[in-house]
């Protein structure tokens, strides 16, 4: 297993290099326990792939960040603030700092690709012009320019989670959070989706979260960087120096098993983890 | 199948109820806080008003029209068949008018809005709104409340009229009655509380079936499965609830007059 686990106390907390802490945090529902005393760091500017079989309490951690759901017990620190004594009218000003890609995308299926994308701006009363500026730029990321003006009904599954990306980075956030961006696509969609999560990561340098049943994802990330010249990725072979600060968490019945680097992970010795990874 | 305990059941129904009145305290309180989503609240007018102004206007139309019927059977035993209009504008301003308006409103509205705030929250989009920093609750159940309340007083006003014309038609067509007897006796007989009453029900009945369907919307759990069965409970339990407080409303303007 990598670094032991040590967690500051409340009054210790480095709310200055650290972009997400969860200290201790708990939650159940009814007689179902979802996260039991759940404890990690995400650094800034890392990106971390929580791993883990369905149901182990993944997607209730992004959550959980927004402030979506209040835990039980436990404190979360997010960009400084402390979430679970913020009232929802405070949170939303900063949720404005984090943007999520949902499971399913969740698109508002009303409206169009556009006005989607635009939804927070829109909410802000920007100037048209301004919108539609960062609308096309956030589109351009995810090379879906041409999609525009379509409803999400007329979109594929790759195509939504694209969309999806570019209205969680239009208001270019510090903490991104992805749940399972690649599930239920094909490989190759998977591999773009990914490319582009890469793209954030090292062109933005944006904190991230990422929640995946899919390990090559993880891998892909910790092995490969972002190049801006050819517009591709590359692996990370015989170039030591970059580091493309990802590190991977592993849970299991709503604990984290795991928390450490690719490298801690190749070393490990718990057999559930060498099944897991296997 | 499981037995759930009396307590559960009991515990589930209190939590319930008080969630629905934290939505509805929450829906009004919005009313007083920025920003207030009016561009939202016009088109729900023109989906609750305009596209409820058929069913509406049938219903008063028919209930005016049985009411002039079944009240001259029971008035010409008496001679007193020339007081079919008084008969049918009370009944259609303090009572029909209202309820039956309401009742078709929520069997339209309240299933409309279950179904789509429900879809809303089973594919995340409730969450994503929440998650893009803007409030559900303002920008969804407000002008929802706002546009039912409003429209809801007016297609009231609408089916009360159509209701004393349908009753017209029957009383001249039918019943031979003159013209300028039925419209003077409907007219004379109605008093101020009479038409209080009937503009006030409107109001709370417009409350109820707006936050009604809103709460099983945002409340949906399960699935497609999960909005069908919101849909249903919001639709039964608004029309209950619209009756309910009919009879506590009644009782209430009854006694101030």
């Amino acid at each position: 297993m990598g670094s032991p686990l040590q967690f500051p106390t409340a009054a210790s907390v480095d709310t200055i290099h650290k972009a997400i802490i969860f200290e201790d945090v708990s939650l159940c529902f009814e007689d179902l326990v979802l996260l039991d005393g759940v404890s990690f760091e995400l650094k800034k500017g890392e990106t971390k792939v929580m791993l883990g079989v369905a149901g182990s309490g993944k997607s209730t951690i992004l959550k959980l960040c927004l402030g979506l759901l209040r835990p039980d017990s436990g404190r979360i620190y997010v960009l400084g603030h402390d979430v679970t004594t913020m009232k929802e009218e405070e949170l939303f000003d900063l949720r404005s700092k984090v943007g999520i890609v949902f499971q399913e995308s969740a698109l508002f299926d009303s409206l169009n690709v556009r006005e989607n994308v635009a939804f927070r701006l829109m909410e802000e009363k920007l100037p048209e012009n301004e919108v539609d500026t960062r609308v096309r730029e956030a589109l351009r990321f995810v090379e879906l320019e041409e999609a525009i003006d379509k409803f999400p009904a007329e979109l594929s599954g790759g195509m939504r989670r694209r969309v999806g990306i570019a209205r969680a980075i239009i208001t270019h956030p510090e903490i991104l959070l992805y749940d399972s961006p690649t599930g239920g696509l094909d490989p190759i969609t998977s591999t773009t989706i990914i490319e582009l999560i890469m793209k954030q990561r090292d062109v933005s340098k944006t904190s991230a979260l990422l929640v995946s049943h899919r390990l090559q994802d993880g891998f892909m990330l910790a092995s490969h960087y972002y190049d801006p010249i050819t517009n591709t990725m590359r692996a990370v072979d015989g170039r030591p120096m970059r580091d493309v600060h990802t590190s991977f968490m592993i849970l299991k019945d709503g604990k984290v098993i795991f928390d450490g680097t690719a490298h801690d992970l190749g070393e490990i010795q718990d057999p559930y983890i060498k099944e897991y990874i296997s | 199948m499981e037995l759930i305990s009396p307590t559960d059941i009991v515990k589930r129904n209190v939590s319930s109820v008080q969630d629905y009145a934290a939505l509805s305290w929450r829906s009004f309180t919005n009313l007083f806080a920025r920003p207030l989503y009016m561009a939202e609240a016009i088109q729900q007018a023109d989906s609750i008003g305009v596209g409820s102004l058929p069913i509406v206007v049938l219903t008063g139309m028919f209930t005016g029209m049985v009411l002039a019927i079944n009240s001259s059977n029971t008035l010409e035993r008496f001679g007193s068949l020339s007081l079919t209009g008084q008969l049918v504008s009370i009944s259609m301003v303090r009572e029909l008018g209202p309820v039956l308006t309401s009742l078709m409103v929520a069997g339209r509205n309240a299933s409309g809005m279950a179904s789509e705030l429900g879809s809303m929250k089973v594919t995340e989009q409730i969450d994503a709104m929440r998650a893009l920093g803007t409030d559900p609750y303002k920008k969804l159940v407000t002008p929802r409340m706002i546009s039912t309340v409003f429209m809801m007083f007016f297609l009231t006003i609408l089916s009360d009229l159509v209701g004393l014309v349908g009753g017209y038609l029957i009383s001249f067509l039918l019943l031979g009655l003159d013209t300028f007897q039925y419209w003077n006796t409907a007219y004379q007989s109605l008093t101020y509380n009479d038409v209080i009453t009937g503009l006030v029900k409107p109001i709370f009945f417009g409350f109820i079936i707006s936050t009604v369907g809103c709460y099983y919307g945002m409340s949906t759990k399960g699935g497609t499965q999960g909005v069908g069965r919101a849909t249903t409970q919001a639709v039964v339990a608004a029309s209950v609830m619209i009756l309910a407080v009919d009879v506590v409303l009644t009782q209430l303007m009854l006694s101030v007059r």
